[in-house]
């Protein structure tokens, strides 16, 4: 099986104007690969959704993207505040976003939701203090 | 209808004139990650929000064009990026519900 193409983005934390580059950008590599609309709306969706999360609550992290002959993989690290309660978090509507956050029309609680939502696997691994990893993979055959 | 079409029925504001798209649905919501869970493709997404996010939602979904209500303004980093993703950016002075309604008929949808 040939290797798997690599991308990785660095998600700036102070920057809400660069909030979307990532996504935006595997969505376009996605559309050159010529995968399917439907596969790439759902992966562009959740590391949108990734990318937001990161910027709000983590001050920014790295998306790594790896898209296979079957999937594709995205993996989010942070070395934010963690995820005290992670089944809180998956439930829609919950949200801690800062009222600064929820007047840029963020922070609707539909974050980790969507990103369920639209991958067909998702994994979150956590430590309060120490940052989160949320594994997604969305298959594409 | 194109999303040209609508901006003239609805006597909108063309903002930034984008590209030219059929439009298929009228969406409406403010929070962006709900929008982005549930606008349907190709849909004139109608709004009162004006921040940058907006265009990074609308290419996700592939929004045929973005109408803001109420006579508000999008931020300059909106514009900017209306215009480099090529996104149809209008705006109308009537609320989010009247537009919504108009266009809806306009558009048949």
């Amino acid at each position: 099986m040939s290797e798997p193409i690599r991308i990785t983005y660095e998600v700036d934390g102070e920057d809400f104007m660069s909030a979307g580059t990532a996504s935006t950008d595997m969505k376009r590599v996605l559309r050159q690969l010529g995968l399917d609309s439907e596969i790439i709306r759902r992966a562009a969706i959740a590391m949108y959704e990734g990318e937001i999360n990161m910027v709000i609550h983590a001050h920014g992290g790295v998306a790594e993207v790896a898209i296979y002959e079957d999937r594709i993989e995205m993996n989010l690290i942070d070395h934010g505040p963690g995820i005290p309660d992670v089944e809180l978090a998956m439930s829609a509507g919950y949200s801690t976003a800062a009222e600064n956050i929820r007047e840029l029309g963020f922070g609707a609680g539909m974050g980790l939701p969507n990103m369920k939502k639209y991958t067909d696997e998702m994994t979150i691994e956590t430590e309060v203090g120490k940052g989160t990893t949320v594994r997604m993979v969305v298959r594409t055959v | 209808m194109t999303n040209r079409e609508l901006a003239a029925a609805l006597g909108l504001r063309v903002i930034c004139p984008g590209a030219e798209r059929e439009i298929k649905n009228v969406y409406c919501g403010d929070l962006l990650s709900w929008v982005m869970g549930r606008i349907p493709s190709d849909a004139a997404w109608i709004t009162v929000m004006t921040n940058h996010n907006v265009a990074a939602v609308a290419v996700l979904r592939d929004a045929a064009c973005v109408v803001l209500c109420d006579g508000a303004e999008p931020d300059a980093q909106l514009l900017a990026r209306a215009e480099s993703e090529g996104i149809a950016l209008y705006a109308s002075e009537e609320d989010v519900c009247r537009t919504a309604v108009r266009a809806v008929a306009a558009a048949g949808v």
